[in-house]
């Protein structure tokens, strides 16, 4: 049990995780992903077959970016979700009709989590008017507030009070809406974390700190940039319960996510969660790479997120491979679409460039 | 009707009007709650709302701007308070690349109505970190209003305003303002956020000011009057956007003008003033336009050391002259 306190009020519980909670170490070293997944019978069939299909959307609109940027088409920086797919799904998966999501700048995955649609996504990424921003946002600012998606925020650490002001809000209003405020590894070593988590704990605030750890901060690796590689321990600080998480793992995140929540809702404050992740691709387009070596890369695609439910599904579903191959081709086919929807959309005119500076009063 | 108070009554009724007419409208900021805010413009205020709509915070300038700016992002209308806007630069990402920026970059889709409210300004002996005026960096931005009213009648309008307004607004308030009096009506008014205002008439000089500029303004235009000279003085009110028209329709009637700010010179808003008016007016241009500013020095504690690098009626004055 990673807790870092044991809290007197118990939040409604589901059933209990079948194995032990994972210290981050065992899940970077862990040889079977079935572990921390004990929970995987509660999930109907069909959320697990939806869940699958997400994280193929996200791995093929990913891969469709990168070859969109490689024609050009794409520009700026673009940082691929590759190999954190189960984190926003599965996370996104657990939120309430009031919560929120908030994110930094690698935020394709999100939008798509929140079920934002690809084309005016993918049109966001090429500048388009038909972008989820109007084409003024790019890669690291989609947004949806509808589906109350704040957006991605491309100064790291910078979202993370926002975060707070957004679950604030909620609770100012006294609805049951918190906040999931995700962010990478580095930063947690920015001011911003440190007094955005200090002033949740202090005010109580209904927000749910989510730290995807791919293990670098850009190339720098997270035991040359943090006192402590365990990013869990960051949160006993500030006095808040904090769980490692097999980010891997869709039904891990899943679970641990709802527990957090729940924790939320029953009044006990702002939760911290630590997903161990891997990013297989490099930071942005254009990572040369040096930082780490093909092993350990090739080590960590042996735990493809995507390979874990996979296996979940034909091993304990009895899902055939037709089945997945079906979905395979309906998300070519989307991600397809979005890109000629993209491709199809204009520019925004030059004569917008003032629009949305002040609101019109 | 009319009451005369000073402008930190002004400010104060201001924000309780407010928080009386919504509730969404909430302060936060570092002792403004218990200790009733370091320069009492919140005093009452605790004890008045309770401990929801009146938050105290940590000392946590980042965290102050950011969550301010989300929780205006959700719907609430959050006036947070830096202490000084000395201690605002500790929070300038969140306001500059979060709360000027969101409207813009996410298409409209995001409205931030946060009010940041930030007592500045030198003459007051607490030496080089605690004395900016800074104005001139936040109004360099598209996407935040900047104020800074010189009057207790524009500081309870433009404060109304601005927690009005659906967008990010940086009030700055001059602390040695806070005494100042003046007229304030009875009955509720609004003064714009985006409007100068003639504060003398005047047919000699043209002089273009704001906040403390204007009482040392108006002291130099008395010592002027008794030798005759008339000098017509225009408060900005608001940085950005600026509104130079009539200043410049001023300008079209003396031909000559001076500039007086209290935050430093270089690069500061005189040039700013000095381009637009000679790109505007050119051809009614009979001097150099003269800057009156704080000299190019950190402000330094020693009284006549720094009152030395501070713009004064007597440096008014004697531009006025030069420009003549």
């Amino acid at each position: 049990m990673a807790t870092t306190k044991s809290k007197k009020k118990a939040a409604p519980k589901k059933k209990k995780a079948a194995s032990k909670e994972l210290t981050a170490e065992e899940i970077r070293h862990a040889d079977d992903r079935e572990v921390g997944v004990g929970r995987a019978g509660d999930i109907p069939r069909e959320k697990l077959m939806d869940w699958y299909r997400q994280m193929v959307l996200i791995r093929k609109f990913e891969q469709a970016c990168s070859e969109q940027y490689q024609l050009g088409k794409i520009g700026g920086f673009l940082h691929l979700y590759i190999g954190q797919e189960a984190i926003a799904v599965g996370s996104i998966a657990a939120r309430g009709d009031n919560d929120h999501v908030i994110t930094a700048y690698r935020d394709h995955g999100h939008a798509l989590a929140v079920g934002s649609e690809t084309g005016p996504v993918m049109a966001e990424l090429m500048g388009k008017v038909t972008g989820v921003s109007g084409g003024r946002g790019g890669s690291m600012h989609l947004c949806d507030v509808p589906r109350r998606f704040w957006g991605g925020y491309a100064v790291v650490g910078g979202h993370v009070p926002l975060g707070a002001g957004i679950a604030l809000a909620e609770q100012y209003k006294g609805t049951d809406g918190a906040v999931l405020c995700y962010m990478g590894d580095g930063s947690t070593n920015i001011g911003y974390f440190h007094e955005s988590l200090n002033l949740a704990k202090v005010w109580n605030l209904p927000v749910v700190w989510i730290v995807e750890n791919n293990q670098y901060g850009m190339g720098t690796a997270v035991d040359r940039a943090s006192a402590t590689p365990e990013m869990v321990t960051k949160a006993s600080g500030y006095d808040m319960e904090a769980h490692v998480v097999d980010g891997m793992s869709v039904c891990d995140v899943y679970w641990k996510t709802t527990d957090a929540l729940a924790r939320v809702r029953a009044g006990e404050g702002p939760q911290f969660l630590e997903m161990i992740t891997y990013r297989f691709e490099g930071h942005s387009m254009g990572d040369p790479l040096r930082y780490r070596s093909k092993e350990e890369v090739v080590k960590w695609r042996d735990d493809d997120p995507l390979g874990v439910i996979e296996k979940r599904l034909i091993e304990q579903e009895s899902c055939t491979q037709e089945e997945l191959d079906a979905i395979d081709d309906q998300v070519d086919a989307e991600v397809e679409a979005a890109v000629k929807f993209a491709d199809e959309s204009p520019e925004p005119g030059l004569d917008t460039l003032y629009d949305n500076i002040f609101v019109p009063q | 009707m009319a009451k005369r108070i000073t402008m930190r009554q002004a400010l104060s009724d201001a924000l309780r009007e407010e928080m009386l007419r919504d509730e969404n409208v909430f302060i936060m900021g570092e002792e403004i709650g218990v200790w009733g805010g370091t320069y009492a413009v919140t005093r009452g205020f605790y004890d008045e709302f309770g401990e929801k709509r009146v938050r105290d915070t940590p000392i946590s300038e980042m965290a102050i701007g950011g969550a301010a700016t989300g929780a205006a992002m959700n719907g609430l209308r959050p006036v947070a308070e830096f202490m000084t806007i000395n201690f605002a630069f500790v929070a300038f990402d969140a306001i500059i690349n979060h709360a000027a920026k969101v409207h813009y970059m996410f298409n409209g889709n995001i409205k931030c109505p946060v009010v940041f409210r930030a007592p500045g300004g030198g003459g007051r002996q607490l030496g080089a970190t605690h004395s900016h005026t800074p104005d001139v960096i936040f109004a360099h931005f598209p996407g935040l209003r900047v104020v800074s009213p010189a009057t207790p009648y524009d500081a309870k309008g433009m404060l109304k305003s601005a927690i009005r307004s659906d967008d990010p607004v940086m009030f700055i308030e001059h602390a040695t303002l806070y005494q100042e009096r003046g007229e304030v009506p009875e009955e509720e008014y609004l003064v714009p956020l985006d409007k100068s205002d003639k504060k003398r008439d005047g047919s000699d000089v043209t002089i273009v000011t704001y906040a403390q500029g204007l009482p040392i303004s108006m002291e130099a235009a008395d010592k002027l009057s008794k030798e005759g000279i008339e000098v017509e003085i225009i408060d900005l009110r608001s940085l950005q956007p600026l509104d130079l028209t009539l200043a410049v329709e001023s300008f079209k009637k003396t031909n000559k003008a001076v500039v007086v700010e209290e935050g430093h010179g270089t690069y500061g808003i005189g040039a700013e003033i000095v381009a637009q008016i000679q790109e505007k007016a050119f051809d009614y241009l009979d001097a150099p336009i003269k800057r009156v500013a704080q000299k190019q020095a950190p402000l330094p504690y020693a009284r006549e050391l720094e009152q030395s690098a501070l713009i004064n009626a007597d440096r008014v004055v004697a531009a006025v002259k030069e420009v003549l």
